[in-house]
């Protein structure tokens, strides 16, 4: 099957029900997107497919055949995803950082989505667990990005 | 697979010897302890020093520096703090550090410390030695240059990572002179900077590490790669101590695709394949028949253990028991007493749940009979005993990395059954390549160590006055300190903090702990025993205040009137929420709102809170929590604002939602979808307030935990008019208010 990943296009001999994930970590070597719970509770997986955000470790990657797939690594590449990025280093979001790529993803389709989402739009779009408690310094790098 | 190769990504930092490697670096093993005191040319060993790979401070030809700190990284912001507090008197910006955890070798104690990443002490144990590392090498650098450029060293100065000779214009860069600096002989008292003169401590410092991890580039644990190395996925025992009897469908198993091998190993079974997935989907897949232990033991679950029944027989439990803390005559003043407030509260197990899982990989070389492992671990030095102790292989034969953590809050302690190096030692003996073990998330929730359940039975007298006169605590609670090593029949000082020695002044009271014991090996959570006790404490305060008609922050106010760094607190904490109203009162958006307030002292640090909440469909809403910090003296006051926020918000979830119970020997949670954690919508605006009292410095990043719990929980108290006394709140639906 085509995988489209960061705009690269990768032919593979892989399980149709294979996780996207792990296609991501282990296939293609992209170790910024995080496994955390494998049951879509946690988003430290979350991709952009197509520009919204999926959780990975739930989607079989015969499922997402021609779509376009970015990661973290190549988050910067997109503006959005850029102004997410810049609002989390200016406002020191990450602790330990292990769910941040999955954060910074959810944050970009949001706002890829919505530029000036209101409070029930941010509400529904990060819902991400944070074990560290980010969760106030991810509501100002988005007030941040709203403003902007 | 076809037309396509995995990419190998680099591991994390492969050798040290590599990096020392470098030309002309500055390798300095100062200043931590004081046995070893040198400066080395890289590569070359001083004759007393056991290592050459011992240098803690590595000045490089570019300007840049490599640290490596005796701690683990993993979240709590102290790589940066160590950047700063070396980078102030070096007079290098902190950014230009990469700090990393030093290997498990004695040159990294900070001396009169044991080589532990908790108990909130990284910062405080090596404020000084961290400023003298740095001032040492300033020092020699200004050495170096004033030989060089033939001036009186007098004459010269620093700026950010230059030595300059001011009255002729000439300058040096560090990197320059890092191997002429490197062949001088160490200062034995090297100045330090006035504390007016900080640029960078006490300042808020931009994490040195912010910008790596809004990007996934921070390499952890479980992203480590070796060349040649195979995945492994385990399937526990559903309950300690139980072994594999036979496995039923082995052959179908190996005959899945990417399977390497199955393996039978103690408590456990593992399948190898060439990508963790599959490996994982097989050993879901494995069918397996396990025994009941041989007999019953310390690390065996009994099949009948429930945490209702567990409840129960804490109510009462009588011992043993050890007395904490008896100043007074408690039990007399309480059985002469008029009027007695009595309580009994309790909280569940609570697992770590740090998202990232745990993992290990491990390189068996046995021609040379080495190994190597990348393990998530708060205790470098303990943890390469622990290793050579199952494995058998000497401590010099083993290279232990302690990458970055995915977050730990306690996780990574050294814990009985609960690490997964000896399964990951176990694969890469047996099938001779590299082996990367990683636990899913259902195999995490079987063998993580949770918090303890516990118990507080709770006894006051209250005179004619209002005050209490007498305070009597049962702590019933199982040791922590047992799981980590320490005897299990002796008194454990983590079951009673937030209970005994407390500021404020009980005349008469006691404070004891009674063990029980459950077949669950506990670990030690964020804030530890404060985690429970001072939820336990401040709701009970509030419960003799009530029952004295004594208003909660005036009660707080007089039991703490010795102590000017108490009334500031609470008077900060009081001005920063716009002045004390407990309410009830309605909101601006038209609900009903309460305030609580509570006060900790976690690890050296003091702290007043108070909470603001409603009640909506029965459910707890906490809207905004002003939390004041008095650590003594601080190192960056971003870091101390977002590990408050932090530790708030682990509280609140504790408050709120989480709590891990076990029916028939086995945890009925056995990933997030079965174990709430508080939504992220839930979090409340944490504002947080500094002081520095000047007093001795306290810890950052366990101190948040619970102060906005207990003052939420008073809030609701107040609010509902139930008093919240067993956790998670989820269990009780609340009435909206009067």
């Amino acid at each position: 099957m085509k995988l489209i990943v960061n705009g690269e296009q990768h032919e593979l001999d892989i399980e149709q029900d294979a996780p996207l994930l792990w296609v991501i970590r282990e296939e293609l070597g992209l170790t910024g997107t995080k496994y955390g719970c494998g049951l879509a509770q946690c988003g430290a997986c979350t991709v952009l497919v197509d520009g919204m955000a999926v959780r990975s470790c739930v989607t079989p990657v015969s499922s997402v055949d021609g779509a376009s797939i970015t990661t973290i690594e190549a988050v910067e590449q997109d503006e959005v995803g850029a102004r997410v990025v810049e609002a989390w280093v200016r406002h020191q979001v990450p602790q330990c950082g292990y769910c941040q790529s999955g954060q910074v993803m959810a944050a970009t389709a949001l706002f890829k989505q919505n530029m000036n989402p209101d409070e029930t739009d941010v509400q529904v779009a990060m819902t991400n667990y944070c074990r560290c408690g980010t969760y106030n310094a991810i509501s100002e790098a988005i007030a941040s990005i709203k403003e902007a | 697979m076809t037309g396509h190769q995995p990419l190998q990504p680099r591991a994390l930092v492969m050798s040290r010897r590599g990096l020392l490697g470098g030309m002309g670096a500055l390798a300095l093993g100062v200043a931590l302890s004081p046995r070893i005191s040198l400066a080395q040319a890289t590569g070359q060993a001083p004759a007393d020093t056991p290592n050459p790979l011992e240098a803690i401070l590595e000045l490089r030809p570019d300007g840049t520096v490599f640290l490596q700190m005796p701690y683990v990284e993993g979240g709590q912001a102290t790589s940066t703090a160590m950047a700063q507090l070396v980078g102030e008197e070096l007079d290098l910006d902190p950014a230009m550090f990469t700090v990393e955890c030093a290997p498990p070798l004695p040159a990294y104690v900070v001396p009169g410390t044991r080589r532990t990443t908790g108990g909130s002490s990284s910062v405080r144990r090596s404020y000084m030695p961290m400023r003298k590392l740095g001032a040492t090498a300033r020092a020699m650098l200004i050495q170096a240059a004033a030989a060089r450029l033939a001036v009186p060293g007098a004459e010269l100065a620093t700026e950010p990572g230059r030595v300059i000779h001011p009255s002729s214009g000439r300058s040096l860069g560090y990197g320059e002179l890092a191997r002429a600096a490197a062949e001088l002989p160490v200062p034995a008292t090297p100045e330090l900077r006035s504390p007016e003169q900080f640029r960078w401590i006490g300042k808020p410092v931009a994490r040195i590490d912010g910008r790596d991890k809004s990007t996934g580039r921070t390499r952890y644990s479980i992203d480590v790669s070796m060349e040649g190395m195979l995945l492994a996925s385990v399937k526990h025992a559903p309950r300690l101590g139980m072994q594999v009897r036979r496995l039923l469908n082995e052959d179908a198993v190996r005959a899945m695709r990417g399977v390497h091998s199955v393996h039978a190993l103690a408590g456990c079974v593992a399948v190898v394949a060439d990508r963790w997935w599959r490996a994982n989907r097989a050993v879901e897949a494995l069918q397996v028949e396990w025994s009941e232990a041989a007999e019953p033991g310390r690390f065996v679950m009994r099949a009948d253990f429930s945490t209702a029944k567990a409840r129960e027989e804490m109510r009462t439990a009588d011992g043993p028991r050890y007395n904490a803390e008896d100043i007074g005559d408690a039990e007399g003043v309480l059985a002469a007493a008029d009027k007695v407030v009595e309580a009994v509260y309790d909280v569940p197990f609570v697992s770590h749940a740090q998202i990232e899982p745990p993992s290990a990989t491990a390189s068996w070389n046995d021609a040379e009979g080495t190994l190597e492992i990348w393990l998530p671990n708060q205790a470098p030095d303990r943890f390469i005993k622990m290793i050579s102790d199952a494995s058998g292989i000497d401590p010099s034969k083993i290279t232990l990395h302690s990458p970055t953590l995915g977050g730990f809050f306690g996780r990574h302690f050294v814990y009985p059954h609960s690490s997964p190096f000896p399964q990951a030692v176990a694969l890469t003996r047996a099938v001779g390549r590299p082996v990367k073990l990683i636990w899913s998330r259902e195999q995490e929730f079987l063998r993580d160590a949770p918090r303890p359940l516990g118990m507080a039975r709770m006894r006051a007298s209250i005179g004619a006055d209002g005050m209490p006169t007498a305070l009597k605590i049962e702590a019933v609670c199982d040791s922590l300190v047992a799981s980590m090593g320490a005897a299990r029949e002796a008194a454990d000082p983590t079951a009673v903090e937030g209970l005994a020695e407390r500021v404020y002044q009980f005349k008469n009271r006691k404070v004891d702990h009674i063990a029980y014991r459950y077949p669950v090996v506990v670990g030690a959570l964020r804030s530890v025993g404060h985690s429970l006790n001072d939820f336990f404490m401040e709701s009970f305060v509030d419960e003799m205040a009530d029952a004295g008609g004594i208003d909660p922050l005036e009660w707080r106010r007089r039991m703490v009137s010795d102590s000017a760094r108490h009334l500031a607190l609470l008077d900060h904490v009081v001005e920063m929420s716009g002045g004390w109203r407990r309410g009830p009162y309605t909101a601006g958006d038209g609900t009903k709102r309460a305030r609580g307030i509570a006060m900790a002292s976690p690890f050296g640090s003091e702290t007043a809170t108070i909470a603001e909440v409603s009640i909506r469909d029965g459910e707890v809403q906490v809207h905004d929590i002003w939390t004041v910090i008095d650590p003594g003296r601080i190192v960056n006051p971003t870091s101390v604002r977002m590990q408050m926020q932090g530790g708030t918000a682990l509280g609140l979830s504790l408050l709120l939602s989480e709590g891990l119970e076990f029916e028939h020997g086995k945890a009925v949670a056995r990933n997030y979808d079965g174990y709430p954690m508080m939504a992220p919508y839930r979090m409340p605006r944490v504002h947080v307030g500094i002081i520095e009292s000047g007093a001795e410095m306290g810890g950052v990043g366990e101190i948040g935990v619970p102060g906005g719990m207990s003052a939420a929980a008073n809030a609701v108290a107040r609010l509902s008019g139930e008093r919240p006394r067993s956790l998670p709140l989820s269990k009780t639906r609340f009435a909206a208010g009067a």
